[in-house]
């Protein structure tokens, strides 16, 4: 009964705490209020800001360029991976290439896409794109590699086609890398298109609209809007993510619920 | 996945490089656009050469080498006491994970201008952005590790007499260690980006970010490229001889996990 209640009542006390100490720190911090707005006020910006619509503008366009990009990093990513997996010849080729880029930060590039492709939404979609597809890639390569041997021989054994053995072995057999490979690299797209979002100047998006704020001072409409990408990651990865994989692996029995 | 080195896969490899090259030269050459976009590899050798020799890349790499190291200090002093109060005591867990749980899920570089607001551009803007990109990865690790220990040998531990520094010291740490090594090593992926990001848009005086976004205002792609690889080989670097190494100096001569290759 007790536990219960600390399970339930701790954490709330924990962002009581938090909050009053941020209230006293705006109080008593002698912090400029331009700079440190209370919560009163921050909750004010976010309402203003969801109000005239502006903030689900932002949220539209943001969400629309992580879909596109992240569909391009997808289908780059899950049809190289299968390739690389099912080919030895395109593994040994194309591997060293991989390995090189993959740990370079997708951020990296953004000055160069805007020298090559200008700036605005199509550099940061292809760039969103681009650096969320080696995860997807590494893990879907993985995935094919550890479908079990034996499986793969017996359905040869059954006359299994090429495609057959692909469509019915190959791929339900490295859905659950592919699931983890997409999910780390929507999580990793995420985060890029923000930061990107802010070196391209973008026509909106939540990214665009904390940089865009930080030149007027408006501290509240950052924190506000930074409230706002952390609900939408979390959605993103709990709600998404969850529901896919109960349509597909857990149906299939791949993993447990 | 093949064990041991195969020659095939290495020409392999190596044509899949130069198809690569030989395709980029093409389109440099072409003039579908001007050589200052997309400079020959042999400016892109030149200028690497160049900014290699009169020590300006050794100078920023170390730039940032230094910030990502700092700011992984201060993740792991942080990570590792909190992970281990969350592990071993149930109320501590209750009071922080909320806390973590809504602070995990914003991306670190969506703090930067509000970091650059209350602390001005520079290091210390930069620096934030990798404890904030790193913390979270280690105190996941630290948390996880701790509470993976067998509770066996830390009752084992205790019935012999082993005091709560002693305990930690001989069977938490290194039970803990295979998820910790794990977590460092995702923190500084996760701090390398971070880091990159971070001196793109809070432009302190040095750094390989830094290079990158003056190279923007003058069109000069080349430098851009150069860049571009000294960090891929910078990250590749350290993934792969830094913390394999690592990994195998620690956890594998305490015969924490079996031999773990790749």
């Amino acid at each position: 009964m007790l536990r219960r209640a600390l399970s339930f009542g701790l954490p709330l006390a924990t962002f009581a705490v938090i909050a009053a100490a941020w209230e006293l720190l705006v109080a008593y911090g002698g912090f400029p209020p331009k700079l440190v707005p209370g919560l009163g006020v921050i909750a004010e910006a976010f309402l203003r800001l969801a109000g005239n619509g502006i903030l689900l503008a932002a949220a539209v366009a943001t969400l629309y360029r992580l879909g596109i990009g992240f569909l391009i990093a997808a289908l780059i990513g899950v049809s190289l991976g299968i390739a690389m997996g099912r080919r030895q010849w395109v593994e040994d080729t194309l591997l060293p290439i991989v390995t090189f880029l993959y740990p370079i930060p997708g951020l990296a590039y953004a000055p160069l896409f805007v020298l090559w492709f200008g700036l605005g939404d199509f550099p940061t979609i292809l760039l969103v794109g681009v650096a969320s597809c080696f995860t997807v890639i590494i893990n879907t390569w993985k995935g094919v590699k550890a479908v079990k041997p034996i499986w793969l021989r017996a359905a040869e054994v059954m006359g299994a086609r090429d495609r057959d053995m692909f469509r019915r072995v190959v791929l339900p057999g490295a859905l659950p890398y592919i699931m983890i490979g997409l999910r780390l690299g929507l999580a990793q797209a995420w985060r890029i298109l923000i930061a990107v979002e802010m070196l391209m100047s973008v026509q909106r998006g939540l990214g665009w609209l904390i940089f865009g704020a930080q030149t007027f001072l408006n501290t509240d409409v950052m924190l506000a809007t930074i409230a706002v990408i952390g609900a939408i990651g979390i959605v993103l990865e709990r709600q998404v993510f969850t529901r896919i994989e109960r349509w597909t692996v857990v149906r299939w029995g791949m993993v447990a619920a | 996945m093949r064990k041991g080195f195969s020659w095939i896969a290495f020409v392999r490899g190596v044509a899949g490089v130069v198809v690569l090259a030989a395709v980029w030269e093409a389109f440099a050459r072409s003039g579908m656009f001007s050589t200052a976009m997309t400079p020959p590899l042999e400016s892109i050798g030149k200028i690497m050469w160049r900014i290699l020799a009169d020590g300006s890349l050794v100078e920023n790499a170390g730039a940032t080498l230094v910030r990502v190291f700092v700011g992984l200090a201060i993740s792991f002093s942080v990570a590792i006491p909190l992970g281990v109060l969350m592990a071993r005591y149930w109320v501590s867990e209750r009071i922080f994970l909320p806390v973590l749980s809504v602070l995990l899920p914003i991306p670190s570089l969506a703090w930067v201008p509000l970091f650059i607001l209350w602390f001005g551009i520079g290091n210390t803007a930069t620096i934030l952005v990798v404890v904030y990109a790193s913390a979270f990865p280690l105190v996941y690790a630290v948390w996880t590790g701790v509470r993976a220990v067998n509770p066996l040998w830390l009752r084992a531990a205790a019935v012999m007499g082993a005091d709560e520094a002693t305990l930690f010291r001989k069977v938490i740490w290194p039970g803990a260690l295979p998820y910790i090594i794990t977590g460092a090593r995702l923190a500084f992926g996760r701090a390398w980006i971070g880091v990159i990001g971070g001196e793109l848009l809070a432009s302190p005086k040095l750094g390989l970010g830094e290079i990158i976004f003056n190279a923007a205002e003058f069109l000069d792609a080349g430098v851009m490229l150069s860049t571009l690889i000294a960090i891929g080989v910078i990250g590749v670097f350290f993934e792969r001889f830094v913390f394999q190494t690592l990994e195998a100096m620690t956890v594998r001569r305490w015969g924490m996990v079996a031999g773990s290759s790749g």
